[in-house]
């Protein structure tokens, strides 16, 4: 059943009604409310998984007084700067099952939410440059294949009937040699994502509260009561989740706990829009650069991360130009394309590249991040899952690897293989 | 075909007869959309097509609608065109308002079909429009679930602009490297003095302009007597004063001056990139051998930034202002006086300032009707209003130009009174007959480089834009960037900057005291009237009902979508943006931004200032992927390494394996053989005979220092203290979580110094990581990392005959199993070499590490078989390096590890030194409590139940075959081989408690169908008691 009422419900028909009256009935998809003084559950962070964690929580748990906080505008962070892949081919049985989760959600998104997240399931293929990239990506897709997820290994012939511009020629630096493909992976709207999230949060009652930046968590007795906020003072919660990414370490700061996550920039550009060239996702670790096109026409391409810590949102040139050089190695027919824009993201990077979803030592304080390079593809998984931890306040099967305490028992889930770049 | 110069010259119907900087004595042919025509030297693309009579240059990219040229230079949005004479050099999407015209260029416009003239597309554009509001696509297309894609299919070709290439790129790109004093970006009036100030302190100074010439605006000033708008500088015409200065700033030798190169990025630390455009003819000339460099990034670090980037004109935001024959008010200047091009016959001007004017003093100078002046400001007095009523010019005032009427270009303009805060219409409107529309709504300062590095714009209300914000960079900035359009200011203000840039770190150049001198103007324009802050002008209808207001031209976004988005609770100018896709063009919404933002503020009620701007990210305009790229392409992406042997392995038909930057042999295939067949032959004449290993691409560190043998017991996991000189020892190194990183042979060369080898990978990391051990937490500890991998050739004998084989060619190593045993390590001379030589062994068998000085590798090599051949001496590659030390349970770091390996889980417990007095790094990670339980991945031995089959490596093994998916898997196979001297298949893998469960049994069910069975056991294969080895 649609949480929205028949007219404020999306479709090819509602268009028809709206260009009827010159767009001019148009309602808004999301409230601008007043903060309420308490709420059952505050999300801090309007990204796409603190919005995801907010709409399960309304829609699965029936969670109806829960407020999510956000310091600028909702989406404005790395769920609207990354480069919007989707695939769920992890190597490791805990990552995998998470991803895969989430990529299930994926395959519904757009009629759940009644908003066209744009999902295109056009394919991803990891690139093997070596003997061992090879070892390692049989190695990968045997692992998804037992665990019911898509996967074969292409060899270079392959790729190039899939990917026809790409240089497979063999006479390049680091010839393709094959590659992992997954065919249920692909790309997303990554905007609509965040707005899609929101609106549907929003109409079942969650209030999005934008603009209104944390500055402290209220802890008492060991145990966390609410929130300070810059522009609304203090907020009451029975439970608090923290969805801030790159921020994350900020905000455990103001409880007074730390976590193992280094914040770096991570960058990615953008050519102008061209006609269609290349119809799925190509990603190489081993030249380390990946690769695909928008429905705009942009060639979206993703840079490795800055080796320094800092919360800009920008990195360095050379990182820049390593992976342009290394596309053009792949691609070296897009040479006279324009470059059109470039920009960074602050990614919250673990010791073993796989989020925390954890309760902490702080009581009803939660913790979902650490996605590092990769945390769009699990938006409705992380938002999923987030939401059962937060509603019933202990991990579930797919939470439960990810806790804290990993990084005391050693009882790490080491994916650095399975990131588009290298940590 | 030839064509007849004199008929196309005569077809540039759009040519004034006389004026312009082009060289009328150089005309250039070139092709738009299959037709044939013709411009002169000097000429952009844009102005050629223009004096062509060309009005439609596309269509706009949603609607389909007409679109023509708008402005003359960097911040067109709509001509955007394709050219390149053939597959190899297509190149999308260039500014026609940039690109020189060149001789022989083809051109085409990137959308319309059958072409852009008579676009069919725009049937479903005018039908659909309506439809296709913001956001639609999030709208529909929902069901059924299955159909997105291939509604995508239809999307994705409708969009795009032009085409790339799907042929390798034949031209080269480079970079250059400037460390400069003084970086001036822009050659306008403000960058020219700015130049000149610095250049006078004598530092070095670099001046960077993105069009073909130095002059920026005076590019299309004129004479004060010629022109009714003109001005002089120092008394000279001011393209006199501009070479002038050009000459002044060329002959001082301190100065370098780029000219089409545009500052693209301002990154931190006053780290600048420009792209300079050098030579195009390729991409014409048909020819596949390059010329030179088609373009260059400059990277440039400063130690100050003169930013005079200037600043925009933005059009004014009326219905169907994006109809051809639309342009902005100094666009229209600039097409007469630079480039002798008169875009019309009847122009009306519609301007919120008296700089707008200069277009209708131009337009009538050039001998063509100038219909009306609309102002909408109520009675501004101004010298500019004075002399062009007195030229007899119809102006209007407290009017506005409501709406432009045409088909496929502009035939009339509707214009009504306003009332005086230009909200709405407050009479009848009327037409105006006329082809051509210049506005003018001001100047968007263009701050884009000055926020590259975070610096967030402020509102100036005078200059009626956002310019430059508080930077923590060394960083000026001056002129009409700042919003000071007068050029005696522009020229006061570059003076001022140009001196301060350099006089922050020069004692005797003060701020205030640069002798340079301001240049001094004469201008006719004399009293100026206030701009209005004027950007959507007011329509009868609302924007939601008059015909289409565009704002982002390239992007089709109008008042009527950002309005509608704003009722949709798009508030931020983030979402606005998003939703949009305001600004998001090639153009980055140079002329549509500001536009946007004030119907956003319009809408919400707020102010400009109130809504903000966007973040500006580079590049300022869009830079070729090859330019970004340089000349780190092709065969230089990465250097390939070589060993001193490797014209012996290309000789000896070797094939080669990648292995981090290295080319190793493979394997040395012979004749026909296939490789299984080349490995069993290398395998068994090493067994039985000896073979010969090239392992000069093994790591190598010189450690020194009285220290060395306590860091070394720090950074491997195994003890160091009782190592004596002469000796070796095989070590485990960790990374702090305890898993192991990598391995390899130390040797013992004296007290205080040690010979480490590494992995082939892994040696620039690990000589990383000790320096960063020894420099950030051991600084206390006297020791010297040198890497030494280049300077040694290291070449492995092993099999039985190795013995014999050296002893041919040594006198003074007494190679004796009692007097070099295994593990020792001795010096003396090799083939009359100075050598070190290990026994050390990675193949079980008896063996001997030989390491020369690299430049006598090949001497030694050749030696070895001037004497080999009667003991079989056979030259053996990585693969079967493999196979052999797989034999005898050898690991290899990163092939039988991922970072997910104890030493414990390699059953390497033996080297591990748990009591060592100092602990050592790993020790801690490796004792956590998942780090101890028994059920964790070990490293074990796998014998296939049929010996004939090799387990594929990678493959998953589970206990239960017979599970439903998702299975539950135990392992995986990390290296597996058929190893011709056991006569059967063996494989090693990590196995969840694989040390106990020797001799059960697992199954790998694999891709094709088939599932092998098992048996877990010890991973040596060969020699258990390691006889072999120690003959």
């Amino acid at each position: 059943m649609s949480v929205f009422p028949k007219k404020r419900r999306f479709s090819g028909l509602g268009l028809v009604k709206q260009a009827l009256k010159h767009q001019e009935g148009w309602q808004r998809m999301w409230r601008s409310p007043a903060p309420r003084e308490h709420y059952d559950i505050i999300v801090v962070g309007a990204g796409g998984h603190g919005l995801a964690t907010a709409h399960y929580l309304a829609s699965v748990h029936s969670q109806a007084k829960v407020a999510v906080l956000e310091k600028g505008w909702l989406g404005g962070g790395n769920t609207g700067r990354n480069t919007t892949i989707v695939r769920s081919n992890y190597l490791w049985d805990e990552a995998a099952r998470l991803y895969e989760h989430a990529m299930k959600l994926w395959e519904g998104l757009s009629q759940d939410l009644n908003y066209n997240v744009m999902f295109s399931q056009r394919g991803v293929m990891n690139l093997g440059h070596t003997l061992q990239d090879m070892r390692d990506i049989q190695r990968r897709v045997n692992a998804n294949r037992l665990n019911g997820i898509d996967g074969e290994v292409l060899n270079a012939r392959q790729c190039k009937q899939i990917v026809p511009i790409m240089d497979t020629s063999g006479r390049t630096r680091y010839p393709v040699l094959g590659a992992s493909w997954q065919p249920r992976a692909g790309v997303a709207r990554h905007d609509a994502v965040a707005w899609g999230y929101a609106r549907a949060a929003d109409a079942r009652g969650v209030d999005i509260i934008q603009q209104c930046e944390v500055i402290d968590i209220v802890v008492e007795n060991g145990c966390a009561v609410g929130v300070e906020t810059r522009q609304h003072g203090r907020i009451r919660a029975d439970r608090i989740g923290c969805v801030a990414a790159g921020n994350s370490g900020v905000l455990a700061s103001m409880a007074g706990i730390e976590l193992p996550i280094e914040s770096h920039p991570l960058q990615a550009f953008v050519s102008e829009p061209i006609k269609p060239i290349l119809d799925t996702v190509v990603m190489s670790n081993a030249v380390h650069g990946y690769m695909s096109q928008s429905d705009k026409g942009d060639l979206v391409i993703g840079a490795g991360i800055d080796s320094y810590v800092g919360y800009g949102q920008r990195g360095s040139y050379p990182v820049i130009e390593h992976t342009m050089q290394a596309i053009l190695e792949l691609f070296p027919c897009v040479s006279r394309v324009h470059m059109n824009r470039q920009w960074g993201g602050i990614v919250d990077t673990t010791p073993d590249a796989c989020p925390i979803i954890s309760k902490t030592p702080i009581e009803n304080l939660f913790f979902n991040c650490g996605w590092g390079t990769g945390g769009f593809k699990a938006t409705p998984g992380s938002g999923h899952v987030f939401a059962d931890l937060l509603a019933n306040g202990e991990p579930n099967e797919l939470t439960a690897p990810f806790a804290l305490d990993r990084f005391h028992s050693g009882a790490l889930i080491d994916e650095h293989g399975a990131a588009g770049v290298a940590h | 075909m030839s064509i007849d110069p004199n008929y196309l010259r005569a077809n540039q119907g759009f040519r004034l007869a006389d004026g312009g900087r082009i060289d009328r004595g150089d005309p250039l042919i070139f092709s738009f959309a299959g037709r044939r025509l013709m411009g002169y030297r000097g000429d952009t693309l844009a102005s050629a097509l223009l004096a062509n009579g060309v009005r439609i240059v596309g269509r706009s990219f949603k609607y389909a609608r007409p679109r023509g040229i708008v402005c003359a230079g960097v911040e067109e949005p709509n001509a955007i065109l394709q050219i390149g004479g053939r597959e190899e050099t297509q190149t999308p999407n260039v500014r026609a308002t940039e690109q020189p015209l060149i001789d022989g260029m083809v051109t085409r416009p990137v959308n319309g079909w059958p072409n852009a003239d008579a676009d069919l597309m725009s049937i479903f554009g005018s039908l659909g429009g309506a439809l296709m509001t913001p956001g639609f696509y999030y709208k529909t297309f929902m069901f059924p679930a299955s159909r997105w894609e291939s509604y995508e299919w239809f999307i994705r070709r409708a969009a795009g602009l032009g085409k790339s290439s799907k042929l390798p790129d034949p031209d080269r790109y480079d970079h250059m490297n400037h460390h400069v004093d003084v970086l001036v970006v822009g050659a306008g009036p403000t960058g020219l003095a700015a130049a000149l100030a610095a250049s006078e302190s004598g530092k070095r100074v670099l001046l960077i302009d993105e069009r073909s010439e130095a002059g920026g605006s005076l590019l299309w000033s004129g004479d004060a007597d010629k022109y009714a708008w003109g001005e002089a500088i120092d008394a000279m015409l001011p393209m006199q004063w501009v070479a002038n200065a050009v000459r002044r700033l060329d002959a001082n030798p301190q100065v370098a001056r780029l000219t089409h190169t545009t500052v693209t990025g301002y990154h931190d630390h006053n780290f600048l990139t420009a792209w300079e455009r050098r030579d195009d003819t390729c991409a014409f000339s048909g020819s596949d051998t390059v010329p030179g460099t088609r373009q260059r990034l400059h990277k440039i670090r400063a130690a100050s930034v003169v930013l005079a980037t200037g600043a925009h004109e933005r059009p004014l935001v009326f219905a169907n202002n994006d109809l051809p024959g639309c342009m902005t008010a100094s666009a229209v200047s600039e097409y007469i006086r630079r480039y002798a091009v008169i875009p019309g016959n009847r122009l009306v001007v519609m301007t919120a300032n008296d700089g707008g004017y200069r277009a209708a003093f131009d337009w009538k100078q050039a001998g063509r009707e100038v219909v009306a002046v609309i102002d909408p400001r109520h009675d501004p007095d101004s010298s500019a209003i004075q002399q062009a009523r007195e030229a007899g010019i119809t102006v209007l005032t407290g009017s506005a130009l409501v709406e432009a009427r045409g088909r496929k270009g502009v035939t009339g303009a509707l214009v009504a009174p306003i009332n005086k805060l230009a909200t709405f219409v407050t009479g009848d409107t009327r037409l105006l007959a006329c082809d051509t529309i210049a506005t003018s709504g001001g100047w968007s300062p263009a701050v884009h480089l000055s926020c590259h590095t975070g610096s967030r714009p402020v509102w100036d209300d005078a200059a009626i834009g956002f310019v430059p914000g508080p930077t923590t960079e060394r960083r000026y900035a001056g002129g009409s960037l700042l919003g000071h359009h007068a050029l005696a200011q522009c020229l006061a203000d570059g003076t001022e900057i140009g001196a301060q840039a350099c006089s922050v770190y020069s004692d005797e150049q003060r701020e205030g005291s640069i002798a340079a001198s301001v240049p001094q103007v004469q201008s006719s324009n004399t009293t100026e009237a206030a701009p209005m802050a004027l950007f959507a002008v007011p329509h009868p209808k609302p924007s939601s009902r008059a015909p289409k207001q565009f704002v982002d031209f390239q992007n089709d976004v109008t008042a009527a979508g950002i309005e509608q988005s704003t009722r949709e609770g798009f508030e931020s100018i983030e979402h606005v943006k998003r939703y949009n896709a305001l600004g998001f063009g090639t153009d980055q919404g140079k002329t549509g931004n500001v536009n946007g933002m004030a119907i956003v503020a319009r809408a919400l009620g707020k102010t400009l200032p109130e809504v903000g701007t966007t973040v500006f990210r580079p590049n300022y305009t869009p830079v070729t992927m090859g330019a970004v790229g340089g000349a780190h392409v092709r065969e230089l992406f990465d250097p390939e390494r070589y060993t001193p042997m490797h014209r012996w392995h290309v000789k000896a038909g070797a094939e080669f394996e990648n292995v981090g930057q290295w080319k190793r042999p493979w394997y040395y295939p012979q004749g026909n053989e296939s490789m299984s067949e080349a490995i069993a032959r290398e395998q068994l004449a090493t067994r039985n005979g000896v073979g010969i290993l090239d392992a000069s691409t093994l790591g190598k560190i010189d450690i020194r220092g009285p220290d060395a043998r306590e860091f070394l017991a720090r950074v491997y996991t195994n003890s160091w203290a009782k190592l004596a000189p002469g000796r070796c020892r095989y070590g485990l190194m960790c990374g702090e979580d305890g898993m192991v990183m990598d391995d390899g042979v130390t040797a013992c060369l004296a007290d205080d110094h040690f010979h480490m080898t590494t992995t082939t990978g892994g040696a620039a990391h690990v000589l990383s990581w000790l320096e960063l051990w020894q420099q950030t937490e051991w600084p206390e500890l006297d020791i010297f990392f040198t890497s030494v991998t280049d300077q040694w050739a290291t070449i492995s004998i092993a099999g039985p005959n190795s013995r014999a084989l050296l002893d041919e060619l040594t006198d003074d190593i007494d190679l004796s199993a009692e007097a070099f045993g295994f593990m020792d390590f001795r010096t003396g001379h090799v083939a009359g070499i100075a050598a070190r030589v290990f026994r050390i062994s990675f193949t079980g068998d008896l063996s001997y590490e030989i390491n020369v000085p690299a430049h006598h590798g090949q001497t030694v090599w050749d030696a070895l078989f001037n004497c080999g051949e009667r003991y079989g001496l056979t030259p053996y590659g990585t693969e079967t390096m493999h196979v052999l030390r797989a034999e005898k349970g050898f690991i290899i770091v990163g092939q039988d590890t991922d970072g997910s390996v104890t030493p414990y889980d390699l059953d390497h417990g033996w080297a591990v030194a748990g009591n060592k007095p100092f602990s050592f790094i790993g020790k801690r990670g490796m004792q956590r409590s998942d780090c101890t339980r028994e059920e964790r991945k070990q490293l074990v031995g796998l014998k296939c139940s049929d010996p004939n089959t090799v387990i594929p490596e990678g493959a998953q093994a589970v206990r239960d075959p017979a599970q439903p998916i998702p299975m539950s898997m135990v392992g995986h196979v990390t290296s597996s081989y058929y190893s011709a001297f056991l006569g059967r298949s063996i494989a090693m893998g990590v196995i969840k408690g694989g040390l106990k469960r020797k001799g059960e049994k697992v199954y790998f069910p694999l891709a094709d169908g088939r599932t092998l069975e098992a048996t877990l056991c010890d991973p040596v294969f060969l020699d258990p008691e390691g006889a072999r080895g120690k003959v």
